[in-house]
């Protein structure tokens, strides 16, 4: 009898009960299924995006070669965006030269430098900075950014100049915050081994920290040249929205996203406007994507 | 000698650009708390807008509704979602090529401009499925571009769970699941917590996902109808709801009187500055306090 007991018991430890294998099975499902949802939802946005920003040119409205040319002329269907993806590339190109020195040496500073102050001020200084929402930047550069450039620098204060300026306070605490952890996983024994040959901190810096922390420098500027790239609402404040050509600073220039911002809500879906700025917005995507594709190659090769 | 005056002025340089960072940020607060604390009123903040087109300031009581009623739904379609998406990339993805797949998913995720997913949202929750700009519409859009934040916080609050803890709970024969809801989450609380407050911030101040989802306009809402179902009531997810960044945005971009908007979308921006502070600061003291408690103890 007592045997028999013994035995069930080894059986029952041995086989788990069958509750609590539904128990677990149920809350594997969950986190499956929340997981799927994320998989589901981005597969359905690119989808979705991608077939919308390729109807004009499946229904033969524009072709490709008119969307790539610069003859914009909405009224008499002309549609080349030439200039509108200049000049989004052209701003973020001219936020990124003002910002990534300044975000990379203010890494420094924080990790290098003043590591006790630089931290205690500076760490909460970016924080904010990325808080503030970007309509506020957009409503700072429209009040007092552009009627500063108009009065003493030169044009309306509208354009190129005005949206740079903007976009690179707006990139600057992503390009610190990233920097600051590349610069920190540099290993503390090369510092020690530079000084120990007799290297200045600033030949340190230049030659050691900043030389082994490339890699993860360069993560950071290209995310925050993506944020750039893709922000929308305080650079349509700023820029003008004018389909110039963007090689002057003080002229009104467009962006992709400032140009679907601006006309998105005031057009409607069966107008061949409409449906190219669906095409701009799947221009956007593609080069997010390519941004995107650009850190996966740094990082892999900093891990290989 | 040389290298030494080198790195003196080295020196000289980090420090001028830590102070012109600072004062940039100084300059920016300075800027909107000047701007916009002189418009401030009881008035301002409890009074319908009014018509700015025609010069009348009135004041922003629905789009500050709006907004804390949009964060309240995205927060609530955002939460599960986002702890089972966490649960599952801290406990249970093995390391194979959908987990691989997956992290690619949410790094694409994350970084997609918020223009794209207003886009999206427009395309999906507000033509293809006819219900025309609606809050929960742009509770949806917010909640993809919320979600991978999400997803990540929970990770990291999981991940970092001491081990012991885990094992101790497995060894004494409780299911996986178990551990987790039981012994996990409660200890990854804090950070979960914190982070939710943090995304939280970053919600309330988004515009650009809402232009096309949640819209530009709001009725007139009757504060004394609390009935979801009703078509004036504050609660009613689906009417079009402009909240306080959009409003900011709108009024700019098509006002014709400069200082009407200078004084609306100053004070409306103020309001914002403070609300987002507020919620940084509180996530801050909150992680600190929780931290503290739970380490003493």
């Amino acid at each position: 009898m007592e045997k028999n007991e013994k035995t069930s018991l080894a059986v029952q430890l041995q086989t788990p009960a069958k509750r609590m294998f539904w128990m677990e099975w149920r809350g594997r499902s969950i986190t499956y299924i929340s997981v799927w949802i994320v998989i589901l939802v981005l597969l359905s946005l690119l989808w979705f995006i991608t077939s919308k920003g390729l109807q004009p040119f499946l229904n033969g409205e524009v072709t490709l070669s008119q969307f790539f040319s610069s003859n914009w002329n909405p009224q008499d269907n002309k549609f080349g965006s030439l200039y509108i993806m200049l000049g989004s590339f052209m701003v973020t190109i001219c936020a990124t030269i003002i910002s990534a020195p300044l975000g990379i040496s203010a890494a420094v500073f924080m990790t290098e430098i003043a590591p006790k102050w630089g931290k205690k001020v500076l760490q909460p200084t970016t924080e904010i900075l990325v808080g503030i929402p970007s309509v506020v930047y957009g409503f700072i550069g429209l009040t007092l950014l552009v009627p500063f450039i108009g009065k003493f620098v030169g044009g309306v204060g509208f354009g190129l100049l005005a949206g740079t300026l903007v976009l690179s306070i707006m990139i600057l605490p992503t390009i610190i915050s990233i920097s600051v952890d590349a610069i920190e996983s540099v290993p503390q024994k090369y510092r020690e081994g530079s000084y120990a040959l007799g290297a200045t901190r600033w030949q340190t810096i230049w030659r050691i920290v900043l030389k082994t922390a490339l890699p993860g420098l360069m993560t950071a500027v290209v995310l925050g040249m993506a944020r750039a790239f893709g922000e929308a609402l305080a650079v349509q404040m700023v820029i003008g929205n004018v389909p110039n050509a963007p090689f002057d600073f003080f002229t009104s220039i467009s962006t992709l996203t400032s140009m679907i911002t601006q006309n998105m809500g005031n057009t409607v879906p069966s107008e061949t406007f409409n449906q190219i700025l669906w095409s701009m917005g799947l221009v956007l995507l593609l080069i997010t994507l390519v941004f995107i594709l650009l850190i996966r190659f740094i990082t892999r090769r900093r891990d290989a | 000698m040389n290298a030494k005056l080198i790195d003196r002025f080295a020196t000289l340089f980090f420090y001028a650009v830590a102070i012109l960072i600072i004062c940039t940020l100084i300059g920016l607060l300075g800027y909107i708390v000047i701007h916009g604390i002189s418009y401030i009123s009881w008035e301002f903040l409890t009074e319908p807008p009014g018509s700015y087109i025609l010069g009348q300031v009135g004041g922003i009581a629905p789009q500050l509704f709006n907004s804390f009623y949009l964060l309240i739904l995205t927060m609530i379609i955002t939460l599960p979602i986002g702890i089972g998406g966490g649960i599952y990339m801290a406990e249970y993805a093995k390391p194979n090529k959908f987990t691989k797949f997956l992290r690619l998913c949410m790094e694409v995720m994350s970084s997609l401009p918020s223009i794209i997913i207003g886009l999206f949202g427009l395309l999906l929750f507000v033509q293809y499925t006819g219900w025309g700009y609606t809050l929960a519409g742009g509770a949806l859009a917010l909640t993809i571009f919320n979600l991978p934040l999400m997803v990540r916080v929970v990770e990291q609050a999981i991940t970092a769970v001491p081990r012991e803890q885990k094992e101790a709970a497995l060894s004494l024969g409780v299911t996986h699941w178990q551990t987790i809801t039981k012994i996990m989450l409660p200890v990854a609380l804090p950070g979960i917590v914190t982070g939710a407050i943090l995304a939280a911030g970053r919600i309330f101040g988004e515009a650009a996902a809402l232009l096309f989802t949640a819209g530009l306009s709001s009725p007139n809402l009757d504060f004394t109808d609390w009935d979801p179902t009703s078509v004036s009531s504050p609660l009613n997810p689906f009417r079009p709801a402009a909240t306080l960044s959009v409003y900011i945005w709108k009024v700019n971009s098509d006002s014709l009187s400069t200082e009407t908007a200078a004084i609306v979308s100053g004070g409306s921006a103020f309001i914002l500055i403070c609300v987002v502070l507020l919620f940084t600061i509180f996530a801050r003291l909150l992680g600190r306090y929780i931290y503290r408690r739970l380490t003493s103890s």
